[in-house]
């Protein structure tokens, strides 16, 4: 335990006469409602919180520095360890900004294939979100049940890339191959089967009063606090700002794909759960409109000195092969300029910021991720609350330690 | 306005694009301040003056561009002037995002810290400051936020190898 006069750790000594009564406690890093390697110091009156404060860096391995020295194409797997728990919307919020700074038309039917693999990835995130706050408040049962329909996302994923997790599916100039012949099926099956899923863990948390009694009212977040700390996202929306990245600024054709974004005012974690189980079925509408109108053709732009051609034409037309060959040993140059992508992500605003100066390798890349802004939210919300309450807010801003620390 | 065309300097901006609220906010509070301006790929880029990025952050945060979405730096070693402290600012009413830039001879020279516009800086500059060693006047926490606190270097300089110092 820290003394309350150690000011390295805290940002200001403790108030003169409170010396002896408050006391620092440390939570984590290696603590299971902390959702990664996140340490919190935390200064409490008897069991009030009188202030807190997150160090971070555990997980920090410079994914910025090492994409430097990587050609474009190959920060494409760096990205999708930065947010593990939502790989194609680092996948594609990178392409889409190289796409941008190249000026790379993409064929439609990889446009609303990557819509799909989005909101399939941001399920994903909302399933383990849902699965882990619902046990650090103590329904371990809703664990079990997420991390099951999660299963198939994962297995769904596995049969498009080879991959669970680290997909690295979505490739600059649309999709790394076509998707295999069984995978929309298996997208519909999800689809229909994960409403009733919703239905079900609705019915174990939503009426049980344990899990309001320590929702509702704590970790309240103003919305003038949400957009003065930079909070994007679900928290943002739940706080009642109404931003949301798809409908406002449309990418990647989210514009044919009409939507209800769910906002709440009221702004304690009790709205945060809410706003997060409308976003799934909203993700279930948009998955099932593309489902619906999916066009036919390319699933790559025709752009041979960008993207990777076929594996069969690689080994049987001279041409693709001196293309295949230069793309591996040399990259491919990107017109110098700046560009600043940035998506709706499941936890978030995610932004890309590629600086090019005309090279094969992109001369710096910055990545914003919603979750290390919405750390300092934290501090707002858990001042002047009980002990216990910590948790429950750390669960319902859905935070990943990966992309704060990347 | 038309996303494909490209303006470059600040005269061309400024003639092309004299509606944008962003624009009028920062000339009628001080022209002089506006260095360079750049409309390219759909993105419209200020160059502001370092000693100025304070008080036109919040001209332009009156003028409805409400939410810093994310401050960074680059290191443009060894050409001069070597720094730039680059801000996303997204607005939640134009639904649109501009760049503020600020160019800096040396990590030494410091700029003004965006804490007082916009909260959130505090991190982000933080970040800055930890793996680029450029300093914020007037932070108030300004330490290593991902490097260890006893690290010696700035790991995001160009003259800082990419395995490290070993």
């Amino acid at each position: 335990m820290a003394s309350a006069g150690d000011t390295r750790i805290l940002q200001a000594p403790p108030a003169e006469g409170a010396k002896d009564q408050h006391m620092v406690i440390n939570m984590g890093p290696q603590h299971p409602a902390t959702h990664g390697v996140l340490r919190l110091v935390l200064e409490i009156d008897g069991e009030i919180v009188v202030r807190l404060y997150p160090e971070i860096g555990y997980l920090h391995t410079g994914i910025e520095k090492t994409c430097e020295a990587k050609f474009y194409q190959q920060v494409v797997p760096l990205t999708d360890r930065i947010n593990y728990l939502d790989p194609m919307s680092n996948n594609l919020c990178y392409s889409l900004a190289v796409e941008k700074l190249i000026g790379l038309e993409i064929p439609e039917k990889a446009t609303w294939l990557r819509v799909l693999l989005a909101e399939l990835s941001r399920l994903n995130s909302h399933l383990i979100w849902l699965g882990t706050h619902a046990m650090d408040i103590g329904a371990l049962t809703v664990f079990l049940y997420t991390f099951r329909e999660r299963e198939e996302i994962l297995r769904i994923f596995e049969g498009l890339a080879g991959q669970r997790m680290m997909t690295s599916y979505i490739r600059i100039g649309g999709l790394s191959m076509e998707p295999p012949l069984d995978f929309l099926d298996r997208v519909q099956g999800f689809i229909n089967m994960l409403p009733e899923k919703i239905d079900e863990y609705a019915n174990l948390l939503t009426g049980n009063p344990i899990f309001r009694n320590r929702l509702k009212g704590v970790g309240y977040l103003s919305p003038e606090d949400a957009i003065a700390l930079g909070v994007t996202g679900p928290v943002m929306r739940a706080s009642g700002v109404d931003f949301d990245l798809r409908r406002d600024i449309p990418y990647c054709g989210y514009e044919k794909f009409p939507f209800q974004v769910p906002i709440s005012t009221v702004g304690d974690c009790w709205s945060r759960y809410e706003v997060r189980l409308v976003e799934m079925r909203e993700s279930i509408k948009i998955i099932q409109m593309v489902l619906d109108g999916m066009p036919e053709g390319p699933v790559k732009a025709d752009a041979p000195k960008i993207v990777l051609p076929d594996r069969e034409k690689m080994k049987t037309q001279m041409e693709a092969l001196i293309h295949h060959f230069k793309i591996v040993t040399e990259g491919f140059t990107v017109p110098a300029g700046e560009v600043y992508q940035a998506i709706e992500a499941g936890h978030g605003a995610t932004g890309y910021y590629v600086v090019s100066d005309g090279t094969a390798k992109p001369y710096r890349v910055h990545m914003r991720y919603p979750s290390f802004a919405t750390l300092q939210a934290l501090e707002t919300m858990c001042k002047g609350r009980m002990l216990a309450d910590v948790v429950a807010v750390i669960g319902s801003i859905d935070i990943v330690l990966g992309e704060i620390d990347r | 306005m038309d996303k494909q065309k490209t303006l470059i300097g600040r005269a061309d901006v400024l003639g092309g694009l004299v509606e944008h609220p962003a624009i009028k906010a920062i000339l009628s509070w001080n022209p002089e301040a506006l260095l360079d301006a750049k409309f390219d790929r759909g993105e419209l880029t200020l160059t502001i003056a370092a000693k100025n990025i304070c008080s036109a952050a919040a001209a332009v945060q009156a003028a409805g561009y409400n939410f810093l979405e994310d401050l960074t730096a680059v290191d443009w070693f060894p050409s001069t002037p070597r720094f730039q402290v680059t801000y996303h600012i997204l607005s939640h009413s134009l639904k649109e995002y501009i760049r503020l830039k600020v160019l800096l001879d040396g990590a030494e020279s410091g700029v003004e810290s965006m804490t007082s516009v916009w909260p959130s800086a505090n991190y982000y500059e933080r970040e800055v400051f930890d793996l680029f060693g450029i300093r914020f006047d007037g932070h108030p926490n300004l330490r290593r936020i991902l490097m260890p606190d006893e690290w010696e270097g700035y790991p995001l300089r160009k003259d800082y190898p990419v395995e490290g110092y070993r």
